[in-house]
């Protein structure tokens, strides 16, 4: 747990006039589960897309099992091991769950053995008996569950996850949240993105606040929880 | 033989897989091998000259149909395989003794010539409709160029290149087999030729786009950001489907000068540039088989409406694919072939269908 797999050292994103992301620092240890939160705005997935290279930082360092990937592309980094959900489900809408599971397994293994793997995976994520169906036609919660598990199917060490469960019940929520702590369990170092504060307290793990792009706080649920100024600018007075 | 096809040659990404689609290809193949029995050689010729085109239909339902890269400019490839193929053919006849090598070095220098194209477009980061109207211009620029090519400066060797009036004299495919006249592939020979290498070229690219690589072009083109995410280098993957496209565009122009013994600048211009993406558009760019058919059912349909005067023809053309896109942007094969598919379901057994072992498998468990 000492180890850092991923470091920011002062990475900053500037969009034209708008700084997105300032001088953030930040340290996620292997096999650690913390949540990025903070206000819409915050920078949060402006963060996620300067650790997988979707953007390129204005400024600063990222350094990944102790190498800097600054310069790599997002093709690169998923290969070193990085993976991610984004936003918005990015599934491939026009193709059918299985073959959704099966690009993303077919990477590491031939036809035969990722077709085999596909179903498993599809059970273990809640997808089983939907493996024919498009994934631009199953409802919302399960596009995201899809979107998950093809995350996890490229075999990464740093799973990011951004706002997995927008738009779920809360049933779906408690099983996603159970999800997410059995692949911790299993090795993976997962940041986690979410509004939704129920589904960080289940997740009950180390949070980072962002505020307007800068570092805000850190520390224990219950410790940002105690903190007057995230309740300020984040949680609301209670 | 059913089995056998429906082994090799079945998968998620292409279209028709059932024991009547199969069994309608053979018919078809059938039906080509039979054709020339019953037709003048000047009825050869033509069918020859429709079937040669299957190649360039092929690699744009590929890189179209699979990659959703539209290239407005496959002619540009076509134009450089034919006039290479004169080039090299008149040139290395003396040495090689056939015009095969000859051929096949168009088609090499062809794909050359896609993979730079594709390497600046794709490793550029151009991307959408910002493709179509390079690919485009590149057909124009190349018509423009090879047209004032008239002077005999513009002689590659023994072949001069000809400007607007042509590249002429251009050998047939041939072989030398030690006696005393070669042996020319003309009439029904060049026929079964370009039908037997056509038949190959779809039964190959279908196993291409059933392979990883086909899962990922498909995967590339329905959302590239995604698939960087996955770890797929999707610069390559698109420059790998740019060029097999372009060396099929190539194949079509070398063994359409070696067919009519001439070439022009003009096949390079916008009309011509037009007609591979109507065929490929009206016969579904997603179902490879249907834009052979379609390439070669249009291009008929375009010659008898030519007796009446080849603007019409144009006129009609340009009318279907409006009407196809605005109404069956799929095109018309995938339809037609649910179609006929339902209708022969009770005379034909189900073959393996176009779903994944895993999906049959999800979908009998559930």
């Amino acid at each position: 747990m000492h180890n850092p797999l991923l470091q920011l050292e002062g990475v900053t994103k500037r969009f034209g006039g708008v700084t997105a992301v300032e001088n953030i620092t930040l340290n996620v240890f292997i096999r650690e589960l913390r949540c990025v939160i903070g206000p819409n705005g915050a920078g949060k997935s402006t963060l996620f897309r300067l650790i997988t290279g979707m953007y390129p930082p204005t400024g600063g360092e990222i350094f990944y099992n102790g190498y800097n990937i600054t310069s790599l592309s997002t093709f690169e980094r998923a290969r070193h091991g990085i993976s991610m959900k984004f936003q918005t489900p990015m599934v491939y809408y026009d193709r059918t769950v299985g073959q959704n599971v099966l690009i993303s397994l077919q990477r590491h293994y031939d036809l035969e053995k990722a077709g085999k793997m596909a179903v498993n995976f599809m059970k273990n994520f809640g997808l089983a008996g939907m493996a024919g169906r498009l994934a631009g036609e199953v409802a919302h919660g399960y596009r995201q569950w899809l979107e998950i598990c093809m995350a996890v199917a490229t075999n990464p060490e740093l799973l990011l996850l951004d706002e997995p469960t927008a738009g779920m019940s809360a049933e779906e929520t408690a099983r996603t949240a159970e999800l997410i702590h059995r692949l911790n369990d299993l090795g993976m170092t997962i940041l986690v993105i979410d509004h939704d504060m129920e589904f960080v307290r289940l997740l009950n793990c180390d949070l980072t606040v962002l505020h307007l792009g800068k570092f805000f706080a850190q520390g224990k649920l219950s410790e940002i929880q105690a903190h007057a100024g995230v309740r300020d600018i984040y949680l609301g007075k209670r | 033989m059913f089995a056998w096809l429906e082994k090799h040659f079945n998968g998620p990404q292409t279209l028709g897989e059932s024991r009547f689609f199969w069994a309608s290809f053979l018919a078809g193949c059938l039906f080509l091998l039979c054709l020339p029995l019953f037709a003048d050689e000047y009825e050869v010729g033509n069918y020859t000259y429709f079937l040669l085109h299957a190649f360039l239909a092929l690699g744009l339902s590929l890189i179209w149909g699979q990659g959703n890269i539209l290239s407005f400019g496959q002619m540009v490839f076509f134009g450089i395989g034919g006039y290479s193929y004169g080039v090299f053919s008149v040139n290395l006849l003396k040495i090689t003794q056939n015009t095969f090598f000859s051929l096949a070095m168009a088609i090499l220098f062809a794909s050359c010539c896609a993979g730079l194209l594709g390497y600046f477009l794709f490793y550029g980061g151009v991307s959408g409709v910002y493709v179509t109207i390079i690919t485009m211009v590149s057909t124009m620029i190349l018509e423009t160029f090879m047209a004032q090519t008239a002077g005999p400066q513009w002689t590659v060797g023994l072949m001069p290149l000809g400007g607007y009036n042509g590249m002429t004299n251009i050998p047939p495919l041939q072989l030398n087999l030690g006696g005393e006249f070669p042996y020319e592939f003309r009439d029904a020979r060049l026929y079964y030729l370009v039908a037997a290498l056509a038949i190959a070229a779809y039964l190959g690219l279908r196993k291409l786009a059933n392979s990883r690589y086909g899962n990922a072009l498909v995967a590339v083109g329905s959302n590239p950001l995604r698939s960087e995410m996955l770890g797929y280098d999707i610069r390559m993957i698109q420059f790998a489907a740019f060029t097999i496209a372009g060396a099929l565009a190539a194949a079509s122009g070398g063994l359409y000068a070696a067919w009519g013994n001439y070439i022009n600048p003009s096949v390079m211009g916008l009309t011509t540039a037009a007609m591979p993406v109507v065929w490929v558009a009206f016969g579904g760019r997603r179902c490879l088989l249907g834009c052979v058919v379609s390439a070669l059912s249009l291009q008929y349909f375009s010659q008898c409406l030519s007796a009446d005067g080849s603007q019409y023809a144009l006129v009609i053309q340009g009318g279907v694919l409006m009407l196809m896109i605005m109404f069956i942007p799929e095109g018309v094969t995938p339809p037609l072939g649910r179609l006929l598919g339902r209708l022969a379901s009770g005379i034909f057994r189900s073959g393996a269908g176009r779903r994944l072992p895993i999906e049959r498998l999800e979908n009998n468990g559930a």
